[in-house]
């Protein structure tokens, strides 16, 4: 519980959840050999970084920015453009430490953009600034490789062709990959604790009072300004540790995997989707989403085969068009349960809680 | 009261968020009559009024105006029966113009010229300000442009949210003056005051309310005579008032 | 329910400075190039903040109004770009005279509308109206609705982009003091102008428009009057998603060629504009729109490297001198 900050995730069902993907995810490369899975599994670490570092501004700071991808991909391109000038692990560190320091020196700036200018004048700010990064990422070969990104190596000990062992262990043969895949998991569950001792702290609580109400915030004396800020900063510097991280593992960057549009949908969906204001719910979302995008393809397309020569249904299930149905699903999750999955769990269990008192 | 009042409140519960305002009010406003509606602050009375009017939801209760059940209608619906509302902020558009607001005073849009030469009869300084943005007016004539666009259109009931507050004495004076016009023309009207003069010179009858309930109910000239029952229900500041 | 009290609206003492940002734009580009090269660029520079305007003005409304940021408003765009295709492709009108050409233009602009505005009241009614007072929610449903409408277009026109080559008589153009005007540009400088001006006209010279700024202001107040704001405030929507699909017409015949992306494309440059101009103003959108327009295509020409960067420049400059955009809501 320590470890956890106090914060417990609140209901029976959540935490046996959060159990199961944790221990998953811990035995991935032994319960499930394969590059595929492991790619999956590596990505819902990455992605679970990311969602929460995205709770924090979204969940718990009420601020709605469209930018996250950005400075996710300033991690990527940080590591990337590193590795494809140096090598090595001092590279790879000095590469994440970059993008790290750039995202945060950034979300600073915005915030001070954002003191003088309303709510959703930033939201919208946010959004011109993502797709400018974007659009620079793409036409600035000379450092980004433009459309195509970069390609590079990574250190030794994490590169496909490494084999510390002649013997499998456990039935697996450990490789570069699956050693990278547990740096990854180390860094993602340290950083999400350190999270979650964020948000439980008096910190994350008076971000929390300014979300609700911000003028009583300011009446009782918190410097909202300063409390945002540090929340941006803080959200970008994960972010971009998930980036580059990112990068480490899929060893390319490119525009399209770090710095896109449809990138910042899926976060939004993963944070929306497993409940804003809790970080279990990021993780949660992360899971699900990874895996949906995974596994829901070839289900769509397996139902579009069934329908075909019904009218407009095989092109609606056409497995192009997982978006559509992703879209769906998160217009009826805020139209219907706002609170997310976590957040649904929590009210129930609450309410079970207050029942026999009252 | 053997005859039917055109406004009648039964049981009337109103809660705001979790907070419940109104606790089974009960009130009738008979046609041809000025009723007062008085009290201390934070009594109900505005709340009792917006609910009239649909802008708060009664949670329990009927509301009847005219004969017809009106407690779940739209607000529009509501004023389109024939209820103008001048509400505790008088409700002027401050961006448009005099000229304009009265555009807006009748929803049909069928503005009749004599009924406008008689507001501006009772208000001059609105045909002054014509052309003057609302915004621009002092409060005294907002609160006359106020109640000039309710009576500007045709109604049979007329419901003003304290028109004296915050007002100078001399304005006040011209208000009830005003008023007083309207009272003697039988206009059926209900009206809240903390002025307790400008209550006794215009009202006919009086409920006094208290936490959300009507907990007086009778003539205005039995309760001006009445300085110790005064006193217990409205409080020493508003008797003083005399 | 909340009531929608606003400050009020300021209109008197206006300030002259944000108009004058234009002209001097302009007067500045002219000395820094030669007088026919500044003609053309202006001219084209006009047309393309013309069709901003008219692409931009909807959002604006919509916000000014309705107090909703409508973030599927790129998707309402692009449903336009479609429709034209889909009116063009049922009406061949390349071999027509100048008449019959205009005359499938005004057409598809027409059924444009018609979806645009059909289409933005099913959207108020199935999303927009339950997350009313929630503005939180209010952002994440329009992106959800953004998505679904996007791919929907997909569905129904397919992936791949569809050819718009535009009328004879819209192509080509004619040489007034040594620079080129294209016909087509003359033709959306005068769309967004009798745009432009139809809106402000409906907005302060009719009952509708005196309606609606009441309604802005004081939304109970107008309901207690016995007027149904909650229609009024619908019909706003329609007409800005209305206006949306005009705009996307509009950009599919200068661009010739719709693709499902289009909506997406346009509009960062969209929100940069009503960014610019302050939310919810008719005038603010449209003098963005310009200086967008002009500012874009003198970079272009003068530092083709700085091009990419001059939109967000722009927006930045101006928000650091004007946190609230240069004509912030004037009612008009």
């Amino acid at each position: 519980m320590r470890l956890l900050s106090q914060d417990r995730p609140g209901h029976w069902l959540l935490a046996i959840l959060l159990a199961a993907i944790l221990l998953a995810l811990a035995g991935a490369p032994f319960l499930l050999p394969g590059t595929k899975a492991l790619a999956v599994a590596a990505r819902i670490l990455i992605f679970i970084v990311l969602a929460a570092s995205y709770d924090l501004l979204l969940g718990y700071t009420g601020i709605v920015s469209f930018a996250q991808t950005t400075f996710f991909g300033l991690g990527a391109y940080g590591v990337a453009i590193a590795l494809t000038g140096g090598s090595g692990w001092l590279a790879l560190i000095l590469g994440a430490a970059a993008g790290i320091a750039v995202s945060v020196a950034l979300a600073l700036a915005m915030a001070l953009l954002s003191l003088r200018v309303r709510a959703i004048f930033f939201s919208m700010i946010t959004l011109a600034l993502a797709r400018f990064v974007q659009v620079l990422a793409s036409e600035w070969r000379g450092l980004t490789g433009g459309e195509d990104g970069l390609t590079f190596s990574v250190p030794r000990l994490i590169a496909p062709g490494f084999h510390p062992f002649a013997a499998p262990i456990l039935g697996l043969r450990i490789t570069g990959p699956v050693i990278a895949y547990y740096l990854i998991f180390a860094v993602t569950l340290a950083a999400f604790l350190i999270l979650l001792r964020i948000v439980n702290s008096p910190f994350g609580r008076v971000l929390q009072a300014i979300r609700e109400n911000p003028f009583r915030a300011e009446a009782l004396g918190y410097r909202t300004i300063v409390h945002r800020a540090l929340a941006s900063v803080l959200a970008a510097g994960f972010a971009a540790l998930a980036g580059a991280m990112m990068a480490m593992q899929l060893r390319y960057t490119n525009p399209d995997t770090t710095l896109s549009f449809s990138l910042m949908i899926d976060i939004l969906l993963m944070v929306v989707i497993g409940g804003m204001g809790t970080l279990y719910g990021a993780a949660l979302g992360a899971t699900v989403m990874v895996m949906a995008q995974y596994y829901l393809q070839p289900l769509l397309a397996a139902l579009a085969a069934a329908a075909q020569g019904i009218v407009l249904l095989p092109a609606l299930l056409d497995p192009e068009r997982w978006l559509l149905w992703l879209g769906l699903i998160f217009v009826l999750v805020v139209t219907f349960f706002p609170a997310g999955i976590a957040g649904s769990l929590r009210a129930r269990a609450n309410a079970a809680a207050r029942a026999p008192r009252t | 009261m053997a005859e039917i009042p055109l406004l009648e409140l039964a049981g009337v519960h109103t809660h705001i968020g979790r907070y419940h305002i109104l606790h089974g009010v009960d009130l009738a406003v008979p046609e041809g009559r000025v009723s007062m509606l008085l009290g201390r602050n934070g009594a109900g009375k505005t709340t009792a009024l917006r609910t009239i009017l649909g802008l708060w939801r009664a949670s329990y209760g009927m509301i009847h105006f005219a004969g017809a059940e009106i407690t779940a209608h739209a607000t529009p619906d509501i004023a389109r029966l024939g209820i103008a509302y001048v509400p505790e902020n008088m409700g002027v558009f401050a961006s448009l113009t005099v000229a304009e607001n009265f555009r807006l005073a009748d929803w049909r849009g069928d503005l009749r010229p004599t009924r406008l030469d008689a507001v501006m009869a009772a208000f001059p300084v609105l045909a002054q300000k014509w052309r003057a943005r609302a915004g621009t007016l002092s409060g005294g004539q907002k609160q006359m442009l106020a109640i000039g666009r309710a009576i500007a259109a045709e109604h049979r009931l007329l419901i003003i949210d304290e028109p004296s507050k915050g007002l100078a004495p001399g304005m006040v004076a011209q208000l009830t003056e005003a008023l007083i016009g309207l009272k003697q023309a039988r206009t059926t009207i209900l009206l809240v005051e903390q002025n307790f003069a400008m209550a006794q010179a215009l009202g006919d009858h009086v409920a006094v309310m208290e936490d959300g309930r009507i907990v007086y109910r009778g003539d205005m000239a039995a309760l001006a005579k009445d300085i110790p029952l005064q006193t217990r229900l409205l409080g020493l500041s508003l008797a003083s008032h005399q | 329910m909340t009531p929608i009290a606003r400050q009020p609206l300021s209109l008197g003492g206006r300030d002259p400075l944000p108009y004058l940002v234009l002209p001097a734009l302009m007067v500045l580009a002219l000395a820094a190039m030669k007088f026919s090269a500044w003609l053309t660029l202006t001219v084209a520079g006009l047309a393309v903040g013309c069709m901003l305007f008219l692409a931009a003005i909807g959002l604006t409304l919509i916000f000014g109004l309705m107090d909703v940021l409508n973030f599927a408003h790129g998707g309402f765009v692009t449903l336009g770009a479609f429709i034209v295709a889909a009116v063009f492709a049922a009406l061949p009108a390349s071999g027509g005279g100048a008449a019959a050409a205009l005359g499938v233009v005004a057409l598809a602009l027409a059924a444009a509308a018609v979806a645009g505005g059909g289409l933005g009241l099913v959207f108020e009614r199935l999303l927009i109206r339950r997350v009313a007072g929630a503005p939180l929610r209010q952002i994440l449903i329009t992106v959800g609705g953004g998505i679904i409408l996007q791919q929907m277009l997909i569905v129904l026109f397919g992936a791949e982009p569809l050819a718009l080559p535009r009328p004879e008589a819209l192509r080509g153009g004619f040489i007034i003091a040594g620079a080129a005007v294209e016909r087509y540009r003359l033709m959306v400088c005068l769309l967004g102008l009798v745009v432009y001006a139809a809106t402000h006209l409906a907005l302060n010279r009719t009952r509708l428009g005196l309606l609606i700024r009441a309604a802005v202001e004081n939304r109970e107040m107008v309901e207690a009057l016995g007027f149904r704001a909650e229609r009024l405030f619908r019909l706003v929507f329609a007409a800005g998603t209305a206006l949306a699909a005009i705009g996307g017409v509009v950009w599919a015949l200068y661009a010739g060629m719709v693709t499902a992306d289009l909506g997406a494309d346009i509009i960062i440059l969209i929100f940069i504009v009503v960014i610019i101009g302050g939310l919810g103003s008719v005038s603010g959108c449209f003098l963005a729109s310009l200086l967008l327009g002009l500012a874009n295509n003198y970079v272009g020409f003068l530092a083709p490297k700085l091009a990419l960067g001059t939109d967000i420049a722009l927006m930045l400059i101006v928000l650091l001198w004007r946190p609230r955009g240069l004509l912030p809501m004037d009612g008009a």
